[in-house]
């Protein structure tokens, strides 16, 4: 058991500096994802945490000591890789008991961790084979095995499930999930998979270029995004941005307007935002909806629609329909490409124009900057 | 269609095995004409050389020749000074140099590509090169050994192991092969809190199989078939190598019966070794199934 807390930590490659400054604390026994894009430095980070790397700049606390010079045996982690890491030559036994050869702990002892390890995982039956005899999921049960038996504070994982077939996929993350609450330990774990990081998390670190954009909770990250790399990259499908102009401020308002959007009213106070800004607004697509039936017949839009309802209107390019949901994309009147979430069954068809009703008090806005406004 | 094209696959294997029993036959035949020799007096040897017979046991065959050869010179002590030499250097090298390309590949210290570097450099300096002023170092050099500390190694075995114990091509072999192993496989033993001397011996040299047959083949060739070294530095018929002891043979009269009778005591074992070290070499590579 044990807290994790990075503090001002960086990474620098000879010139190029590839972790520029994070700070992130983990409470014990949560379970902490890093997400981010494909060279973001998530698994450098990791590494650091782990000790294979050196930390160019901060301090990195597991427990109650500052671990930065210790070597990775004595930070009370112990990391499954992605490409499971586990010993071709030995048995899955010997795997298991690979740290406690190493640090010469009784025979007695060695079995009954083994022993546990192998009930958690119900893998008692493969002990006695060889690596080349076990299927991916297996191999990769070996590995976090491995990490079970050492007891450690902090599990690491970097990207454990990235070489499994799709369907073990979701079921070794219902496996991590369940283990983590069996354990209780504090683990964290990188992947590149968003909807990995939004199942597994208590904490959600979203990573870009060696930045952290935001820390929160996977509700917090889907309907509070910091910033537009968060908006873009959290929730599946993808947030619709759209650019749009500040017509006017109120108190309790903020009406925008561009040609995709038409006028669009958020109800939004001291957002902070002047006449004249150009922002971006973010639609989820779950939260679009298709307006009702005689406004679609009707596609022209007519100016004496029921006021407060506002609308998006453009034309069906794709309908993908995957049975418990559709999704459409529209291509709207800049040529911009926006994508709904509709009901299973709707009635709609490539070609068509559709209307669409957003949901302004569940949008997003977010200034030139990219930073969200609240 | 298809009768044609399995017809087709059955002629070009045909083809490719012909070729191939052909070599066989090109480099296996000398040998057989050496061990039958080995057999025959002289004189027979001689006639028989125009013809297949060379390559029969026939005619007047006894074991003469060996007996004569083992007389003519120290041919068991030759024999084994050869092998303790080229043994000693074949394991002390694989050990040497795999150590050194392992802080090479996964140590992480200033220079290493510096020195790497130098080390590969020196594939391209031919023995002969260095030979002399090797000799001149090797025969002033102390050694601590049963009768005292004593300078100059000529006429020792030392002087016949130490040189080469270490060298670029075996420490090359061994790079090659550490970089293709996987990284995160040392770095998980190292998580587990392995020392690099652990993750050397309990993870690296386990599955080295391959590279260590190799490496041993290679530096077997090379210690086996020394010569001019030897000839330089040792005098004394007690540390004489196979090789050197060709000459006994070409002294005063040349007998051609003696000789093929020494050849074919100093190569058949060496080839019977190959073969099963080609064996165990396989199998190896089967066993650990490192491409998993
Ligand atoms: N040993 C290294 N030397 C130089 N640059 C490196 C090294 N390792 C990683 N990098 C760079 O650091 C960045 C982050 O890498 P990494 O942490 O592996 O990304 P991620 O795991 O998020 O895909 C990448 O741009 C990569 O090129
Ligand atoms: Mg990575």
């Amino acid at each position: 058991m044990a807290r994790v807390s990075l503090d001002g930590i960086r990474k620098v490659y000879g010139s190029t500096e590839v972790i520029k400054g994070v700070d992130i604390d983990i409470a014990d026994g949560e379970f902490c994802v890093f997400v981010g894009p494909s060279g973001c430095g998530k698994s450098t980070l990791l590494r650091m945490i782990a000790g294979l790397e050196d930390i160019s700049g901060g301090t990195l606390t597991i427990g109650e000591r500052v671990v930065n010079d210790l070597p990775p045996k004595d930070r009370s982690i112990a990391m499954v890789f992605q490409s499971y890491a586990i010993f071709p030559h030995m048995t899955v036994r010997e795997n298991l008991a690979f740290g406690l050869t190493i640090a010469k702990a009784p025979k007695a002892e060695k079995d009954a961790k083994v022993a546990e390890a192998a009930r958690i995982l119900k893998m008692e039956h493969l002990l006695e084979r060889r690596p080349s005899q076990l299927s991916g999921g297996q191999r990769q049960r070996v590995a976090i095995g491995r990490a079970i038996v050492r007891h450690p504070g902090v599990f690491l994982f970097d990207e454990p499930l990235s070489n499994l077939d799709a369907a073990l996929r979701v079921d070794m993350r219902m496996e991590l999930a369940k283990l983590h609450a069996d354990l209780g330990a504090t683990m964290i774990y990188v992947t590149h998979d968003q909807v990995e990081a939004m199942t597994l998390a208590d904490k959600i670190v979203v990573l870009d270029a060696g930045v952290v954009q935001q820390i929160g909770s996977p509700l917090d990250l889907y309907h509070r995004p910091a910033n537009l790399f968060v908006a873009g990259f959290i929730g599946s499908p993808k947030m619709n941005l759209l650019k749009a102009r500040v017509e006017g401020v109120d108190a309790t308002s903020v009406k925008l307007a561009s040609a995709d959007l038409g006028t669009l009213v958020l109800p939004r106070a001291n957002a902070g935002v002047s006449r004249g800004d150009e922002v971006t607004v973010g639609l989820r697509p779950h939260h679009l909806a298709t307006a009702s039936r005689e406004q679609r017949v009707g596609s022209q839009p007519t100016g004496d629609q029921r006021t407060g309802e506002q609308q998006i209107g453009g034309t069906v390019k794709l309908v993908e329909r995957l049975g418990n949901e559709t999704l459409a994309a529209l291509t709207l009147a800049s040529g911009q490409q926006l994508i709904a979430a509709l009901p299973g069954d709707v009635d709609v068809s490539i070609g068509e124009a559709l209307r669409l009703a957003p949901q302004p008090e569940r949008a997003s806005l977010f200034l030139s900057s990219g930073a969200a406004v609240n | 269609m298809a009768t044609i094209a399995s017809d087709n696959r059955g002629l070009r294997l045909a083809v490719r095995y012909a070729v191939l029993i052909l070599i066989a036959v090109i480099f296996i035949f000398p040998l057989i004409f050496m061990v039958m020799s080995s057999f025959k007096p002289d004189q027979q040897l001689l006639n028989d050389t125009g013809s297949f017979a060379a390559f029969l046991p026939v005619g007047d065959i006894s074991l003469d020749n060996y007996a004569d050869a083992f007389k003519r010179a120290p041919v068991g002590l030759f024999i084994f000074n050869s092998v303790l030499v080229t043994g000693v250097t074949v394991i002390l090298s694989l050990l040497i140099c795999s150590a050194a390309a392992f802080a090479f590949v996964f140590v992480d210290w200033r220079g290493r590509e510096l020195v790497l570097t130098a080390i590969l450099a020196t594939l391209i300096v031919p023995f002969e090169t260095i030979a002399i002023p090797l000799l001149l170092i090797a025969s002033k050099l102390p050694w601590l050994g049963f009768d005292g500390l004593t300078f100059g190694w000529l006429n020792s075995y030392q002087v016949q192991i130490v040189p080469f114990i270490a060298d670029g091509l075996t420490i090359f072999l061994f790079v090659q092969y550490f970089k293709d192993l996987p990284g995160e496989l040392i770095e998980a033993a190292r998580v587990e809190g392995a020392s690099w001397g652990q993750v050397y011996r309990k993870v690296v040299m386990p599955l080295a199989g391959p590279v260590l047959a190799t490496a041993a083949i290679l530096k077997f060739l090379v210690m086996y078939n020394q010569y001019l070294w030897p000839l330089m530095v040792v005098q004394q018929e007690g540390y004489r190598p196979v090789m050197v002891g060709l000459q006994y043979f070409f002294q005063l009269n040349r007998a051609w019966g003696e000789i093929m009778a020494y050849l074919s005591l100093i190569t058949v074992p060496v080839l019977a070794f190959y073969l099963f070290l080609q064996r165990a070499f396989i199998a190896s590579i089967a066993s650990t199934g490192v491409k998993g």
